[in-house]
């Protein structure tokens, strides 16, 4: 988010918005009528922010902050998951859905975690989502946890025809839900079913919506647009953990800079032996796969 | 007379054509608006609850109106299947037609632009594609570059269209000078916006099923089949319902070309077949869902063993030149070719591609009640489109509809 003003092309689409449709009563006139986030000056962020603060207290009787928190200085979030000690609970996957705000029906997960057979490796042909997960780990298998690889080549942000998906300094992949046209490009590039569709209003209850937002992140989505895992940008760049690490019962989740030395990531790049999911796509993910022990 | 109020002439003649016709005429185009009205109903509850009325999920996530965008865009740029004998051999009896496959381009782009309408969530945002106020990311993204290609070859096309019928209407011949280059430019434009929309699936390393280099040349040999049968049928219509002369010279001309394209079609679909199960990699699934079904999942196996020998059939039937002059075949060829293609290029392509997913999930999707509605509703718009655009162009062509005062020796209005 660049501070370039913007002022003069919204003034014009204002007026254009004037005498022009009335039909799109689920959107507010700032948030339909304005450019990308990515050119918007800090003060029209400010007026979208009021209006959508405004909107979730009609919607959820409660207030909900709208964060507005740029990428740090010398910061490169990466991900790493020890596939030796996951054992496909998938509590990540329902506390990634709790705090990120995804819709509870239809359900969208932004963590999938596969059931693989030992003897065949990582195979995604023979993987499986659907496993009762009382029962793990289940004799002969075991689990990798799929979400968001934040590429540093991906190829949703390349095939976007409005460039509503971009890559931030910090790496991590965001969606504009107020500028995305909802085609569905991105999920037919992205090679590791990270993207999810709003294919209908989606439904949070008030009681547990999470008030505390980003807007390129986990605010309440509107319908017909995408979106993604974003490393629960507004608790990483507040220097907290993604909540899938938290609330890993087992540690097999890792995050952290990767631009620093002394960090987990780099400890683990250093004395672990990664791969990363798709290597031939030279999507070059920042999320690292390894087996601890 | 002024020009500005000879093209008021030409567009009040065009008008005038349009609401005069008999009973056949009229009941074909009221059919045709109810089941616009059918459409537009189903696309209304669609728009106000979202795309969950569709069978469309994550895991297939482009389905239907694709696919049927995909064929379509291959019967727009079946205009050039006309227009390059024509005008690069100078067969005088195809000539006189290429401004009706320029008419088919026409109504099929239009329906494209419904269909990608119709299956994106927010089409109150199409402004974010207009460059100047919206942001068209070139040149990284491919459906940027079928905006432009599309809209682009829409654009020729009535010029092109428009020029003509109004420079025969003022009982003028178009000049050359003007004409042919512009009726030259649309034949890169047709294999351009074919090739663009071909890429737009190449150009998915997540899809196996779609990453071959052969996808746009399968793409461009599948389109010379389908656009022309559209073309054949019609020919044949006009020549029995107004005195518009095509002669069989012709047809049999443009079902011979269509063998040729076959042919080239099925060897491509034949190289594909080979390196998929002779390989035998995992990117197999895709080919197998196609043609076998994997497991339980088999919805979509009759559909595509129906489209290879309907167009198998149709090769043989074209190939033989008994069988493409005698009407009946002819026209059961065109038919079986237009299935086949429209089954070939429209789910044929998309779900394969889709299914299993890229994380191995397999949905079978089928198209809702709802999708097939308002792709029904799509349907008529271009029928009824290229029913009205028909009907005013073979007037003029005929000489039978003219301006007042129009020079040369064309009747007067009939």
């Amino acid at each position: 988010m660049s501070c370039e003003p913007g002022l003069s092309r919204r003034d014009f689409m204002c007026a254009v918005a004037s005498c022009a449709v009335a039909a799109c009563t689920d959107v507010t006139h700032t948030s339909f009528f304005r450019d990308r986030l990515r050119e918007l000056s800090t003060a029209d962020i400010a007026a979208i922010v009021a209006d959508l603060e405004r909107e979730y207290r009609e919607r959820f009787g409660k207030e909900v902050t709208v964060g507005t928190e740029e990428a740090m200085d010398g910061v490169e979030f990466a991900y790493a998951l020890d596939l030796s000690r996951c054992v496909g609970c998938r509590r990540c996957e329902y506390a990634c859905i709790e705090e990120n705000n995804q819709s509870r029906d239809p359900e969208v997960h932004w963590i999938r975690v596969l059931e693989m057979d030992k003897d065949k490796g990582i195979d995604f042909a023979h993987a499986t989502p659907y496993y009762d997960a009382e029962e793990v780990p289940r004799p002969g298998h075991f689990y990798v946890p799929v979400a968001c690889q934040q590429c540093r080549n991906p190829p949703c942000v390349k095939t976007c025809p409005v460039g509503a998906t971009w890559q931030e300094p910090d790496g991590i992949t965001v969606i504009d839900y107020d500028w995305c046209i909802g085609c569905r490009c991105c999920m037919s590039a992205c090679p590791y079913g990270a993207r999810h569709y709003n294919w209908s209003e989606p439904e949070i209850p008030k009681d547990e919506v999470n008030t505390d937002t980003h807007i390129l992140g986990n605010r309440p989505r509107p319908r017909g647009v995408v979106e993604k895992c974003t490393f629960c940008i507004h608790r990483t760049r507040e220097g907290l953990y993604p909540a899938c690490v938290e609330v890993c019962p087992t540690g097999s989740r890792k995050f952290g800079n990767l631009l620093d030395p002394s960090g987990e990531i780099r400890y683990v790049l250093e004395n672990k032996r990664v791969f990363v999911l798709k290597a031939e796509l030279n999507t070059r993910p920042r999320f690292y796969y390894f087996y601890g022990v | 007379m002024s020009r500005r109020r000879l093209f008021l002439q030409f567009a009040l003649g065009s008008l005038r054509q349009v609401l005069r016709g008999n009973l056949l005429y009229w009941g074909w185009i009221v059919g045709l608006l109810v089941l616009v009205g059918v459409g537009a109903n189903a696309y209304l509850e669609q728009f106000r609850v979202g795309l969950i009325t569709t069978s469309m999920r994550d895991q297939v996530s482009w389905a239907f109106y694709i696919g049927n965008f995909t064929f379509l865009v291959g019967v727009a740029a079946a205009a050039v299947l006309l227009v390059i004998p024509a005008y690069v051999y100078h067969w005088k009896p195809i000539k006189e037609v290429v401004v009706l496959g320029e008419l088919l381009a026409i109504a099929a782009l239009v329906m494209c632009g419904l269909f990608v309408t119709v299956d994106i969530g927010h089409p109150e945002r199409f402004w974010h594609l207009i460059p100047g106020i919206g942001r068209l990311n070139l040149p990284s993204s491919l459906l940027s570059w079928d905006v432009i290609a599309l809209n682009g070859y829409l654009g020729l096309n009535l010029i092109i269209v428009t020029y003509m019928l109004f420079t025969l209407f003022r009982g003028k011949q178009p000049r050359k000078g003007i004409f042919t280059p512009l009726v030259l430019l649309s034949i890169p434009a047709a294999i351009g916006i074919h090739t663009v929309t071909a890429f737009l699936y190449n150009g998915v390393p997540a899809r196996p099923f779609w990453n071959s280099a052969i996808l746009a040349p399968r793409f461009l040999a599948s389109a010379f089949c389908s656009g022309p049968a559209v073309l054949l049928v019609l020919m044949q219509l006009l020549r029995r319902f107004t005195r518009f002369e095509i002669q069989d010279a012709a047809i049999w001309k443009v079902a011979e070309l269509m063998a040729y394209a076959m042919f080239v079609n099925l060897f491509l679909l034949g190289a594909e077949v080979f390196k998929e199960y002779y390989s035998n990699t995992e990117h197999l699934l895709h080919m197998q869902y196609m043609f076998t079904g994997i497991g339980e999942h088999t919805s979509i196996v009759p559909y595509m063993w129906f489209s290879v020998i309907a167009s198998v059939v149709a090769f043989v039937l074209f190939i033989i030149p008994w069988t493409r002059r005698n009407p009946w075949t002819l026209n059961l060829g065109c038919g079986l070719i237009y299935v086949g293609v429209y089954i070939e290029k429209g789910m044929g392509l998309v779900i394969p591609g889709l299914t299993p997913d890229t994380l191995g999930e397999i949905y079978e999707y089928f198209p809702s009640r709802s999708e097939i509605l308002i792709s029904v509703g799509i349907f008529s718009v271009g029928f009824l489109l290229f029913t009205l655009m028909v009907k005013v162009a073979v007037p003029i062509l005929l000489g039978e509809l003219r301006a007042r005062d129009a020079s040369g020796t064309a009747p007067t209005s009939s």
